[in-house]
């Protein structure tokens, strides 16, 4: 008999037990798929949602290492121990052991926390519900480590993930029924539980929180600032990055979400495998551009001048606001999540377009929250509901219409 | 039962756990979110609407033969208003700080949807002792709501209860705090008010299956 015998046998013996779901999670995980399609009119097709899931996780990797690397080179940068890159993508200064190690050593521990603890607790809910565990938190696991700042404390990170899953999915029911997106509820979690470690010019750089201490204590060392883009356009500050670093991420902000470059491929990715919906990513940038150009307008028409506190973000140039803080990261992982986003085509524009428009907004007029795109998408995220219902009202009212001058 | 029979003991029993005013007839609730985030606050207010619910509805109910039903509404609101005038002026004159604190909350213990409430459903229709009753025991499952929910919020939120440190000094880096500790600010805003809440609604009815809703 074979080892698939052997656990299948495994399992129906123990058809009763309070602890199956655990196991079966495991055993359909490397197998096979929880229910495979049977009978009748059904599209025969491969992607099941494990598969849907690790395509995703796929398109998010180099992300992930990309982040590992500028952690480690955002460390020593800031240090002063290395140049910065100028050789652009593959800079050698960029891709070193050295910035892995540090990169690794920051962020592996997220990622452990962030898995450890989300797939415990839906562990914990598939028992005592007694249903089979599901596969959403896979993706967002990966999510999280990748949203937030690199010195996050690791406890806090675990009490947002506990949060998030629970009362931003398990209490609507698991996966496929939340409302918000799971990985950004534990973000606005953080980020309203501990601003301090959420924004500011402290936390985006390993190692100048301590630095901090160090200098309070009474050491005599240079303070580090590793503030973000936006940090620094809100301040009304030029800005010391090129739009090469920007656009390749070589700059400070959140672990993944930093290289404009990795994220675009891993959206082609997500396009190509049909995983994504490009018309959300395509309508949220379109919303951004529009947002951005108005800004710029009535900046360069001089209705809003220097010496407002908005010119700064205003007068950036409305391509750069796609390529840095989160909004490329957000726009093509999180606002294209197919349980919350809108679910008609019609409503997927709208929708992305509204994602996109409300990050530049709230960017620009609230400096209190830089990050304006997870803002936006969970905002929209509850609104999608009201604009599929619309919709599929206009499409039925426009249906009924036709209907009717058949018929008189 | 000496003291009250078993209807009776049902009047002041029943509100705090399955008749609960705020996490089952989900009343009340503005208030629940607006004053719990201190502990001091949030006691003061359970112990104003005791007093203007236990005596409001002994007034309504020796008064409910002579309102006429088409100005009732107006009758229950100056009985209410009185007595929150009174609780006011009494906390203005006694604690200060603290009535500057609950601010507004105090004058809008009137639009209290669970004293009006009590006063339609019950002190219309029943009389003074028992009226009484009910109104003591639905102030009480409201107040044992906010004690709860601001003993959370308070904890969490400023890592004090009652203003005593109780956590260590953040500042200091002492207790908890010399372990890397921090407060939870978002306790402090409304929205987590409500998720508590929630959180007590879950717990309550996973205990009691009866109490879940048919939908």
């Amino acid at each position: 008999m074979g080892l698939k015998d052997k656990l299948h046998d495994f399992k129906v013996k123990n058809k009763n037990k309070k602890w199956l779901p655990a196991f079966s999670a495991i055993h359909t995980f490397l197998f096979l798929p929880d229910e495979t399609t049977h009978g009748g009119t059904h599209i025969k097709a491969a992607d099941d949602l494990k598969r849907t899931m690790n395509t995703v996780i796929l398109a998010m990797i180099p992300c992930l290492i990309f982040g590992m690397f500028n952690a480690g080179y955002q460390h020593h940068l800031a240090l002063g121990d290395i140049q910065a890159a100028s050789s652009g993508f593959f800079s050698s200064e960029f891709w070193t052991l050295d910035n892995l190690t540090v990169g690794l050593w920051k962020i592996l521990p997220l990622v452990i926390i962030s898995y450890g603890v989300g797939l415990g607790i839906e562990f914990l809910f598939a028992i005592l519900k007694g249903h089979e565990v599901e596969e959403g938190y896979l993706v967002t696991g990966m999510l999280v480590p990748l949203i937030v700042p690199v010195d996050i404390p690791l406890w806090m990170l675990a009490v947002a993930v506990a949060f998030g899953v629970v009362i931003g999915k398990e209490v609507f029911g698991g996966t496929g029924m939340n409302i918000l997106n799971p990985a950004l509820t534990i973000r606005a979690f953080l980020f309203f539980a501990y601003p301090t470690w959420m924004s500011g010019d402290k936390v985006w750089v390993h190692g100048a929180v301590a630095r901090d201490k160090a200098i309070a204590a009474g050491q005599n060392l240079d303070a580090i600032s590793g503030e973000t883009i936006l940090g620094t356009l809100a301040q009304g500050k030029d800005v010391a990055y090129s739009a090469a670093d920007m656009f390749l991420g070589f700059i400070p902000g959140s672990v993944g979400e930093t290289s404009a470059l990795l994220i675009l491929l891993g959206g082609l990715f997500l396009i190509f495998t049909k995983i994504g919906s490009w018309r959300i990513m395509l309508s949220s940038v379109i919303g951004a551009v529009v947002m951005g150009v108005i800004f710029n307008q009535i900046a360069t028409a001089g209705i809003v001048t220097e010496s407002s506190k908005f010119y700064g973000l205003m007068s950036a140039p409305f391509w750069e606001h796609l390529i840095i803080g989160g909004f490329a990261f957000g726009t093509v992982f999180m606002a294209t999540d197919p349980v919350t986003a809108s679910q008609t085509t019609r409503g997927k524009w709208i929708y992305g377009f509204l994602v996109g428009f409300i990050s530049i907004l709230i960017r620009v007029f609230n400096p209190a929250y830089p990050e304006g795109v997870m803002l936006a998408i969970l905002l929209m995220n509850v609104f999608a509901p009201t604009i599929d219902h619309y919709v599929v009202q206009g499409n039925v009212k426009r249906r009924l219409k036709r209907v009717k001058v058949k018929t008189a | 039962m000496g003291l009250l029979s078993k209807k009776d003991a049902a009047l002041i029993k029943d509100p705090l756990a399955d008749n609960n005013p705020i996490t089952i007839q989900v009343l009340g609730i503005c208030s629940a979110l607006a004053i719990t985030a201190q502990l001091e606050a949030a006691i003061v207010m359970s112990f104003s609407v005791l007093f203007v619910l236990g005596i409001g509805n002994v007034v309504i109910s020796l008064m409910r033969n002579i309102i006429p039903s088409k100005i009732r509404i107006i009758v229950q609101l100056i009985v209410v208003a009185a007595l929150v005038i009174i609780v006011d002026q009494v906390l203005k004159a006694f604690a200060y700080e603290l009535s500057k604190t609950l601010s507004v909350f105090v004058g809008l213990i009137i639009t209290n949807c669970i004293i009006m409430g009590r006063f339609e459903a019950f002190a219309l229709g029943n009389g003074p002792w028992r009226s009484f009753l009910d109104g003591i025991g639905n102030a009480a499952g409201y107040g044992v709501i906010l004690i709860i929910v601001a003993f959370f919020r308070e904890l969490l939120g400023a890592g004090t209860l009652l203003g005593f440190p109780v956590l260590g000094d953040p500042i200091e880096k002492t207790g908890l705090y010399a372990f890397g500790y921090e407060n939870n600010g978002f306790m402090l805003l409304a929205p987590m008010a409500l998720i508590v809440v929630g959180i007590i609604i879950w717990i309550q009815r996973t205990k009691n299956k009866a109490l879940v809703e048919d939908h």
